[in-house]
């Protein structure tokens, strides 16, 4: 854990101005008193481009105090560029301490994944979230699919899934896979991968999640049932590798795969690398453990 | 204007605000749950401290606010803290302040939101006597494991059949968070309550 600091002077503690906070803390709290629904928002300009994260880093700034921890993951991964650069930015505006451990953490943003490591109460997930609304392929105009939010008239979404299993002999999406939370709104989970899906259901944890350029906020409060659609005859399925990973042979973690060199070779490696380096600490060894791929840097 | 009515807000503006939203966060995550919110030190006499901090937290030009005969000596300090418009009709108001339990506007007639926006529903927040003792109230749904049972004291007699029915509404409907001291409890619009 990396000690707290003292904010950078030449900004308002946690960077947003405070009636940006109160308009994006208002959000907040209508968004969890009606889980699933997208919130509108007046989302800033931050100092990184749409895409990159702007609406979790708004969500995060508003949420962030002196007492926190917090933890940023890209893909399951504390060290990529996003990561980094987002655990630096809001060391520098806002002197929270920082930490790659899952469970130190209280705030955790990420893109694209929940930590293999169940989520305690009290700990805040923040999801970067770039396209919010789950209708949005299936109807392109806002007033339409708000309107079918409101009348909870999810036929299209159920024919998208009668669609693919007709077409492919199962529901094809592997990532962003829709949800219903609390029984009443369908809702995108951002693209995690649907491995992650049943993560969310029943959570002791608060989930929050923002999107920057579709200016929208939503959440779902702990305890509250998240369901990812799915047919009786077709029930659904969470995708992962059938393979385990070469670093510490951990069988039940989400993978990626890694070529490793132009021979076809390739390995697949923990998604989440908190979890991944705390295994090998404890001795799990995977197949290439000790190639020279494997090996952790030592400075 | 008399001085005393510009008692401060927050002593540290940014940080202790930051601190009762988190308080009201998990509250609002977790309804039913008592939490201790950051108040001013000085906040004025008729409003409770929670509510103050309510106001200084989240209440500010964007929403217009309605407040009650017995916070109406509070007017003032919230117009200079909170740069907030007080409006006379509590059917435009975002934010209903009730100091006095028993001087709720009919829950029926104010804003719930509409279909298409159920977020623009009103949020009230109501001075009660206290927690821990009195009405026995069973709550379930979402932010609650199973059921939780709390008891409130002070809260008027009407306002479980009148939350009953602006629950019936959902996903519309206001928002409540009842205020006693420096204490809250949020009962988001999504929480179903019965008599215990």
């Amino acid at each position: 854990m990396t000690p707290a600091t003292t904010p950078d002077a030449a900004y308002n503690e946690g960077y947003l101005d405070e009636q940006t906070k109160r308009m994006i803390r208002r959000a907040l709290l209508k968004a969890v008193a009606i889980p699933g629904y997208q919130v509108p928002f007046a989302s800033r300009e931050m100092p990184l481009a749409y895409g990159w994260g702007t609406g979790g880093m708004q969500v995060t700034a508003a949420v962030l105090g002196q007492g926190d921890v917090l933890k940023v993951i890209d893909q399951g991964a504390d060290d990529t560029t996003n990561a980094v650069s987002i655990r630096r930015f809001f060391t520098r505006v806002s002197g929270v301490r920082t930490t790659e451990r899952t469970a130190e953490a209280t705030v955790i943003q990420t893109r694209h994944r929940i930590p293999e490591e169940p989520l305690r109460a009290h700990q805040i997930i923040v999801y970067q979230v770039p396209q919010p609304e789950p209708l949005r392929k299936l109807e392109p105009r806002e007033t339409e699919s708000r309107r079918m939010h409101a009348l909870a008239d999810y036929g299209l979404m159920h024919v998208k899934l009668y669609e693919d299993i007709a077409r492919h002999g199962r529901i094809t999406l592997s990532y962003d896979y829709p949800v219903l939370v609390g029984g009443r709104y369908i809702m995108a989970p951002s693209p995690i991968p649907s491995f992650d899906n049943p993560k969310m259901d029943n959570s002791p944890a608060l989930q929050l999640f923002g999107a920057g350029r579709e200016k929208r906020i939503y959440a779902i409060p702990p305890h509250t049932s998240v369901r990812s659609l799915d047919f009786e005859d077709h029930p659904f399925h969470p995708w992962r590798a059938t393979s385990c990973c070469d670093l510490c042979g951990a069988e039940d973690s989400y993978l990626d795969e890694v070529v490793i060199d132009d021979r076809g070779g390739r390995m697949f490696v923990c998604s989440d690398t908190d979890w991944c380096g705390q295994r090998r600490d404890a001795g799990h060894r995977g197949r290439l453990a000790g190639h020279a791929l494997a090996r952790k840097e030592t400075a | 204007m008399s001085e005393a009515s510009l008692s401060p807000g927050f002593a540290h503006p940014v940080r202790d605000a930051q601190a009762a939203f988190r308080a009201l966060l998990e509250a609002a995550a977790r309804p039913g749950t008592i939490a201790s919110l950051r108040v001013p030190a000085e906040p004025p006499p008729c409003l409770p401290p929670a509510m103050a901090a309510v106001a200084l937290t989240l209440v500010d030009a964007d929403t217009p606010l309605w407040i009650d005969a017995a916070a109406h000596e509070a007017a003032v300090w919230l117009r200079f803290h909170c740069g907030c418009r007080i409006v006379a009709d509590a059917r435009e108001a975002g934010f209903v302040f009730a100091a006095d339990a028993s001087a709720l506007p009919d829950m029926a007639t104010l804003d719930a939101g509409r279909d298409e926006y159920p977020d623009r529903g009103a949020t009230i927040v109501l001075a009660v006597a206290g927690f821990g003792s009195g009405a026995a109230l069973r709550l379930t749904g979402p932010g609650i494991d199973g059921e939780r049972v709390v008891s409130v004291e002070g809260l008027a007699a009407g306002f479980v059949a009148a939350r009953a029915a602006n629950h019936r509404l959902f996903p519309r409907g206001v928002d409540a968070i009842l205020v006693s001291g420096a204490h809250a409890m949020f009962l988001p619009r999504s929480t179903s309550i019965e008599e215990a």
